[in-house]
């Protein structure tokens, strides 16, 4: 089977996203890449050094800088004349690609998948993380997005991919990109973070929040998250939330601070290796996922661990 | 402007679901329903942007079993002024749907589709994409923000790094995000008023869609258990296990 993957990138590096889906990739057939965006030739290069990456398609024009759905989707569905499947990263750009690619396909996306079973079956969680489906795709072309946290991530060196320019339709003239508000951030991006910490409502206020858990994350070189009632009551910005409407993270330790463990958020965490909670009351549901619970005051327990660390 | 918006029944997001141990689904045999969230969002941006005087009619669809009628009327208590009803008793994919839709929207010719970005129940978040690439038209994903300005709409998404604002033809396909707005309570008098609205039955035959599912379900089994770790008693402790973890 031949593999298309879609390329995650900012038009000069590789999103890490991109590295757990050519692992998901490579379990179906040969991987090729798709870099589209504009002045990213630099992203192929580095695209084509990922290991086992068979050929990189560059499409290199103004009208995919920005990664716009209406101008890439059609890109994808020209390519997939010669690919057997279409992967991308289970990202907000993946999942605003992909099913308008399978739609031009005809076909029915499989989205988020978390493992594949065979060359056809994937497993893939559905209510929120509290099921498993495992199904089997009967169409003849397979697009799938691919949850990052689920797939070890392909090596970032070792590959030595071709590279091949190539042309779709371009501009389809429907959408324009406005601006982009990012977050200016020093630390690890969420979804990639070695060690999470992330507060929750029990924190009272932004600036609670800013005094107490930036400084823990400083500590551990951690990226900082938050929950759907934090980000709701404005502690912070809505790109911290982790749950099932937000990130959904894997980290090797993802230290819960005030957070009670609703579901919607216990769906963005519980894949992580081990995961910590501080929490006044000991009958929070945190505490039944946690591996290693403190419970205390955490305007109390937050300073000190900060200060023993 | 007339304005379409899809509305799915769900498991209501408090219930907790249940895999069947045969491994055949969840059961939702004597389950709260209700509206999807997002869809509810949708509905509640749509009435705004009549409010604004931006959308003069408001017409809610809804693809399901006969029971999917409750769901249609409580978008009709919250504001919209008719409803759709495509009744269909077997689960439909995204793909099946989007095809549905498509020829609601080419009966209706709304200048805007508005919708949620995602069911809690499938988890797919594909439809308002796959609708928007089969008629040919633009797609607003993960909406925050939607504004009308004239032949055009803006809409701030949700994206990963931050927020994006993209601008987008009409008729133009928009999916709501949590942080849209906050969804109305349908007071008393107007779910009264609302069974007296205009509510179409239809079947997918009407609109010449087959639903035959692409994809085979072969097993829905429980995610794998987390056991509860051990907790420690002073912040000492919590040092030390970290140290051990090799994180601090």
């Amino acid at each position: 089977m031949k593999t298309l993957v879609l390329v995650e990138h900012d038009n000069a590096v590789v999103k890490d996203a991109t590295l757990a889906t050519v692992t998901a990739a490579a379990k179906l057939g040969e991987v090729h890449l798709l870099v589209a965006g504009k002045g990213c030739r630099a992203v192929a290069d580095a695209a084509a050094k990922i290991a086992g990456v068979g050929k990189v398609h560059l499409a290199d024009d103004g009208a995919y800088e920005h990664q716009l759905a209406e101008n890439v989707a059609p890109l994808v569905a020209g390519l997939m004349e010669h690919h057997d499947a279409f992967l991308a990263p289970a990202t907000t750009t993946g999942k605003n690609i992909a099913p308008r690619v399978a739609a031009l396909l005809d076909v029915m996306q499989v989205s988020e998948i978390i493992a594949v079973e065979g060359e056809r079956t994937f497993k893939r969680p559905i209510y929120a993380g509290n099921a498993i489906a495992t199904v089997e795709s009967t169409d003849p072309k397979l697009v799938i997005t691919v949850r990052g946290t689920a797939f070890d991530k392909a090596a970032a060196e070792g590959g030595s991919g071709s590279i091949e320019e190539v042309s779709g339709p371009g501009d389809a003239g429907l959408s324009s990109f406005v601006s982009l508000d990012a977050e200016a951030s020093e630390r690890p991006e969420l979804t990639s973070a070695r060690v999470i910490v992330s507060g929750g409502r029990a924190l009272k206020d932004g600036e609670t929040f800013q005094q107490l858990i930036i400084p823990l994350a400083d500590k551990l070189n951690a990226a900082v998250g938050a929950s759907r009632a934090a980000v709701d009551a404005g502690y912070v910005p809505n790109d911290y939330q982790v749950g099932q409407t937000g990130k959904i993270v894997a980290p090797e330790v993802y230290i819960a601070v005030g957070i009670s463990g609703a579901i919607q958020h216990l769906a963005g965490m519980k894949d992580s290796k081990v995961i910590v909670a501080i929490n006044k009351d000991e009958d929070a549901p945190i505490f039944q996922v946690a591996d290693i619970g403190l419970v205390a005051d955490l305007f109390q327990a937050v300073p000190e661990l900060t200060a023993k660390l | 402007m007339k304005i379409l918006v899809p509305v799915k029944r769900v498991i209501d997001y408090n219930v907790r679901p249940r895999v069947k141990p045969d491994g055949s689904g969840v059961d939702l045999a004597n389950v709260k329903m209700s509206m999807n969230p997002f869809d509810e969002i949708a509905v509640e941006e749509a009435i705004r942007l009549r409010e604004k005087g931006a959308a003069t009619e408001i017409v809610a669809v809804s693809i399901g079993p006969a029971k999917a009628q409750e769901t249609l009327r409580t978008a009709l208590a919250m504001g919209a002024d008719r409803a759709i009803l495509v009744q269909c008793d077997d689960e439909v994919e995204p793909l099946a749907v989007a095809k549905i839709l498509k020829g609601v929207v080419e009966e209706e010719q709304p200048g805007m589709v508005l919708m949620g970005k995602q069911a809690i129940d499938d988890d797919s978040n594909q439809t308002g994409q796959m609708l928007a690439a089969l008629l040919g038209r633009p797609q607003g994903t993960f909406a925050s923000k939607v504004e009308i300005e004239g032949d055009h709409v803006s809409v701030t998404r949700e994206v990963d790094g931050g927020l994006e604002t993209v601008r987008l033809a009409m008729p133009a396909v928009v999916t709501a995000d949590l942080r849209l707005n906050e969804p109305r309570y349908a007071s008393l008098p107007n779910i009264m008023k609302a069974k007296s609205k205009p509510l179409a039955n239809k079947t997918p035959a009407d609109y010449g869609v087959d639903t035959t599912p692409r994809l085979r379900v072969t097993h829905v089994g429980e995610p794998p258990v987390r056991q509860a770790g051990q907790k420690v008693g002073s912040v000492d402790e919590l040092v030390e296990k970290l140290k051990a973890l090799g994180v601090a």
